[in-house]
């Protein structure tokens, strides 16, 4: 079974989307389509993926997921290829401390100023699917500033540049897998999906594990927010609890007396494809 | 085999369009300097499926060094100049186009093909894609199992193609010639798994 046979709008060698929707390769920046048309096609996917009952559960995005648009004509149509990892796929790229400053974990001491928002603590575990932690691993985030602007020249929407804060931060793993950031929380970012589009506050999150194949880039976001139902990224994982696997959890122990709110979020890549080693760094 | 997970994986999520300030790093492309005797140019371009080319898509490279040997040294996003990590980084340009400076992976065992491991990531690619460069015109190439197990116009998808400066490979993401993409055990939906 494949990721393209499980999903209803896929046809076999053809850009999908022909189904019920109108203008099927509208660009990204288009904003074509009301905020209304879109959730109707994310309940539409929603709906049939609700009502296929007992079949197992999707465990990520949809590459073909026409609500957000620029995929269109950017996902694979044929199905993945079985490959066995081989050698070089066992094994992940060794990062170290001449690699990362641990001050990299700090993303409010960049500048020489503070930065505007409200300070947060996000910390959390990277274990792989056997629930080993993965030590000594890079993990590179990045993020739009309070006000949701992030520093790139094609973010020219008007809100606040923030002099204080660049948006970008990383760390190694501890021997437990423990990452952990100090920040700003992101605010709610508008973008030309459709017409007043906004994403979820989100922080990007980058991740490597001990083997090559379990590299994967996602994105944190915070409980609650408003925004998930309207969001074709966050809904393109269509199964409602994977999906929920990306909010963080707020976290009062982790929160500092006048000085800053924490937030938890564990992060678990597939399995090791290499029968359990001994930690090549370990201390 | 892997031993059988037991936890549900975190999903993933598209790079999106702002990685530029983040991700991408000085000497990132350049696994040895361009200077070196053996150096080469890995580049091609990065396409959908009208054919187009993606500007803002993040390729990543690992493979082994000359020997054929799994680096295992530290030092990619702080290049010395002189260690050879075996990975990096790299986004395309304005016209879909990548460069990377490196060496010609050596195989890693007595009758196997070399090749390099790609990642890419792009707006709009809502998880990151695996794929294989393998050098062209190795005697090996014939015996590959993977190659082995692809018609013949997919295989030549994964096979680089010589260039003076070096190797030419493209990734289509869509379309007539899409290239082949690869789900190894238990990585991408639970039903693969």
């Amino acid at each position: 079974m494949s990721q393209t046979a499980l999903d209803p709008s896929a046809t076999t060698g053809q850009p999908a989307a022909e189904s019920a929707e109108p203008s099927p390769v509208a660009s990204s920046d288009a904003a074509a389509a009301s905020q209304a048309e879109v959730s109707q096609e994310i309940d539409e996917i929603a709906a049939e993926y609700a009502a296929r009952g007992s079949a197992p559960a999707e465990t990520m995005p949809r590459l073909d997921y026409p609500p957000y648009r620029s995929s269109i004509l950017r996902h694979p149509t044929k199905d993945p290829h079985h490959a066995d990892p081989e050698t070089i796929e066992l094994f992940a790229p060794v990062f170290g401390h001449q690699d990362v400053d641990p001050l990299e974990a700090d993303l409010t001491i960049q500048h020489s100023g503070e930065p505007v928002g409200e300070r947060i603590l996000v910390t959390g575990r990277v274990l792989d699917g056997d629930g080993r932690p993965v030590a000594h691993q890079l993990v590179e985030i990045w993020q739009a500033n309070s006000a949701g602007r992030y520093i790139h020249k094609r973010d020219q929407h008007p809100a606040p540049i923030d002099p204080n804060f660049t948006g970008v931060g990383r760390c190694l793993t501890d021997a437990d897998g423990h990452y952990r950031f100090t920040t700003i929380k992101p605010g709610p970012y508008p973008w030309r999906n459709h017409f007043n589009a906004w994403r979820p506050a989100h922080i990007h999150f980058s991740l490597f594990g001990t083997d090559f194949t379990q590299r994967m880039i996602t994105q944190m976001y915070f409980p609650g927010d408003p925004l998930f139902a309207l969001d074709p990224i966050y809904q393109s994982i269509v199964d409602p609890q994977a999906r929920e696997r990306l909010v963080a959890a707020y976290d009062h122990d982790l929160t500092e007396h006048e000085w800053s709110t924490g937030y938890r979020w564990d992060i678990v890549l597939t399995g090791s494809q290499r029968t359990w080693m001994e930690p090549e760094t370990d201390a | 085999m892997s031993p059988r997970p037991t936890l549900a994986p975190t999903p993933r999520q598209t790079v999106g369009p702002f990685y530029g300030y983040a991700l991408p790093y000085a000497g990132g492309n350049e696994l040895v300097p361009p200077g070196r005797p053996d150096a080469i140019r890995l580049h091609g371009r990065v396409l959908d499926g009208h054919g187009e080319p993606v500007p803002d898509a993040m390729l990543e490279i690992w493979q082994a060094d000359a020997d054929g040997r799994v680096p295992r040294e530290a030092g990619s996003l702080r290049r010395d100049g002189f260690t050879f990590t075996g990975w990096g980084r790299t986004s395309t340009d304005n016209t879909g186009e990548y460069s990377f400076t490196t060496v010609r992976p050596g195989a890693t065992g007595e009758g196997a093909a070399p090749f390099f491991a790609l990642t890419v990531f792009a707006r709009g690619l809502l998880n990151r894609l695996f794929t294989r460069a393998y050098l062209p015109d190795h005697p090996a190439l014939a015996t590959d199992a993977l190659l082995g197990s692809l018609p013949t116009d997919r295989r030549e998808t994964l096979v680089a193609r010589p260039a003076a400066d070096g190797l030419i490979f493209d990734v289509r993401l869509q379309g007539e010639q899409e290239t082949v993409f690869l789900s190894y055990p238990g990585t991408e939906q639970a039903p693969h798994g």
